[in-house]
């Protein structure tokens, strides 16, 4: 009898301490959702802020349309033309894409068409851990071996290019896009490939015909998702591609991205609250909005064009 | 007595050690139905899919025997599967259609056989939607998703697809088994019509169907073909006990 009392009580003891607990897991997991929205919040507050400072001083319309951007010159000398900035960061950009994009269907339908299941268990993951790869790790990979390959074939080429820089952020953005782009192939259901091929299709028209279209939303977004990390990339680009604003849009030349000047702003001696330190920001701005805009574009196209089967 | 179509001889299946079908004999007329019954597991869809190679796709598969289509071993060396698929064509179990429009749904089978002209294809999209008895219904809205269709619509889309590229024989795996019965009473009617051109071969769970449809209906039971008879002589008075005992449902 009193063991049972005794049982009784425990039961009870335990019930209250896991209900105490639950009540406040909600709270708690609903705190660590606010701190990242805080945080995020707090970025763009800060961006806005000293952006705001950088346009007070600098017109807009320089700012958009100037073709030379000598932020880190003496006072005098000093120009706030983004163009050349942007257009360094179109190039990679482009450049990736002509890389990454071909690539990364090719390998996206081996593996979700063509592999058998035993190779694909083991080349998925390796995208995966290639996609986590640190970026400058990738840098040094660019200047001491992409460089000086392409160093053979285009003899005259700057040592600081943007051809070796888009080369290794292509190859960077590539498992990113290989592996979202399989994962949208995959979801196309099995019998709608039955039905291709007991139409008499082959393996190849399966993929191209029936497989890729179906899966197009998908795949464009992670081409849009891949760009747009492209877009940010910094590490990799500042040490391959160099620090030489350029409005000349040469591969075979040192040009300067967006992110690198952030870089090599932020790495000089530049007073704080001084114009160039203001200019970080207003270029910080920007990219903010294009790759905001990118990963808008990502969403709305594989919601829009989702394909109900 | 119509010619023979399909002439299936010994025929052995392996799923990797396990044998789905066990020594099947057939012969299959031209221009008639033909009903695969029996219970769940007992190798309908697998015999099915080894008349257009389908098995093919599933790793791990071992087949032997012959099935002779037009005096030719399906399964020898010289045979091309793309040839072979389009003349056996397929209908699945649940409507599949591609997620493209109703016009590319139909056009896509002659034009991954080489038929580009937009005037043949046109005519080619008509005469197979007017075959399947969906064409009044969808003349109007030709560049409309097939995925709008209803299911019922889908399946007869389906069948369209499968017809637009001219096969001699048509599989249908329990192609009215996701249809209510309205859908499913037109699939039955193209059924018999189809088969004054078609040799089918269709698979179902309902003997009423089977009954209803077909001229000879095929009995399996654990990968055996227990009875192969006419339907009329199958429902009413089958040779085997097994048979006897399925159709009246005292198993499966
Ligand atoms: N891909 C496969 N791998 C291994 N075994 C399979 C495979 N497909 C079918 N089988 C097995 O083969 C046997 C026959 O299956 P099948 O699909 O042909 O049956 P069925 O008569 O069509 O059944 P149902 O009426 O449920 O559709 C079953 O025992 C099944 O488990
Ligand atoms: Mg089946």
């Amino acid at each position: 009898m009193s063991q049972l009392a005794e049982k009784k009580n425990f039961f009870r003891k335990e019930k209250t301490w896991r209900e105490k607990m639950e009540a406040l897991i909600p709270g708690f997991l609903l705190l660590c959702g606010l701190l990242s929205v805080l945080t995020t919040v707090g970025i763009v507050f800060t961006l806005i802020k000293e952006t705001a400072s950088f346009f007070a001083e600098v017109p807009f319309v320089d700012f958009i349309t100037g073709t030379k951007w000598t932020a880190l010159f003496s006072e005098d000398q000093r120009e706030f033309g983004i163009l050349p900035l942007l257009i360094g960061s179109l190039q990679i950009t482009l450049g990736a894409a002509v890389v990454a994009v071909p690539l990364g269907i090719g390998s996206a339908i081996y593996l979700s068409e063509y592999a058998p299941e035993r190779i694909r268990r083991v080349i998925k993951p390796v995208l995966e851990v290639l996609a986590g790869i640190p970026t400058i790790v990738f840098g040094y990979f660019g200047v001491t071996f992409v460089t000086p390959l392409l160093r053979d074939f285009f003899p005259d080429m700057d040592f600081f290019n943007a051809l070796s820089a888009s080369i290794v952020v292509g190859i960077m953005i590539l498992p990113m896009i290989a592996s979202l782009s399989e994962d949208a192939m995959r979801s196309v259901p099995r019998n709608i490939r039955e039905a291709a091929y007991g139409l008499g299709s082959t393996r190849l028209e399966v993929s191209l015909k029936v497989v890729l279209p179906a899966a197009l939303s998908g795949i464009v977004a992670s081409f849009v998702l891949a760009l747009s990390r492209a877009v940010g990339e910094t590490m990799a680009v500042t040490i391959i591609a160099g620090s030489t604003p350029s409005m000349s849009f040469s591969y075979l030349e040192s040009i300067q991205t967006m992110t690198a000047f952030m870089v090599q702003a932020s790495t000089g001696d530049i007073s704080y609250h001084s114009l160039p330190y203001y200019s970080i920001y207003a270029v910080g701005a920007t990219l903010f909005v294009i790759t905001l805009t990118m990963n808008l574009l990502a969403l709305y196209i594989s919601r829009r064009y989702k394909e109900e089967y | 007595m119509n010619p023979t179509a399909i002439s299936v001889k010994n025929l052995d299946l392996y799923y990797g050690e396990k044998q789905a079908l066990k020594n099947i004999h057939v012969d299959i007329d031209e221009r008639s139905v033909t009903a695969l019954i029996g219970p769940s597991g007992c190798g309908k869809s697998t015999f099915l899919r080894t008349l257009n190679r389908m098995n093919d796709l599933i790793p791990n598969v071992r087949i032997e025997g012959q099935i002779l289509i037009k005096d030719t071993d399906i399964y020898s060396d010289e045979v091309d599967v793309e040839m072979l698929r389009k003349r056996v064509g397929m209908v699945f179990q649940a409507p599949n259609p591609f997620p493209k429009s109703i016009y590319e749904n139909v056009a896509y089978g002659p034009r991954i056989h080489g038929l580009n002209d937009k005037k043949k294809l046109d005519e080619i999209v008509e005469r197979s939607l007017r075959g399947a008895a969906l064409w009044d219904e969808v003349k109007d809205r030709l560049k409309d998703r097939a995925t709008g269709l209803s299911g019922g619509q889908q399946q007869r889309l389906c069948i369209a697809r499968a017809l637009a590229v001219e096969p001699d024989i048509l599989l249908m795996d329990e192609p009215t088994s996701a249809l209510d019965p309205i859908s499913t009473l037109k699939v039955e009617e193209l059924v018999q019509e189809l088969k004054k051109n078609y040799t089918i071969v269709i698979v179902t769970h309902n003997m009423q169907q089977a009954a209803r449809i077909s001229d000879k209906t095929a009995f399996f039971l654990n990968g055996d073909l227990i009875e192969y008879n006419d339907t009329d002589k199958l429902f009413s008075n089958p040779d085997h006990q097994q048979t006897e005992e399925y159709i009246t449902g005292r198993f499966g």
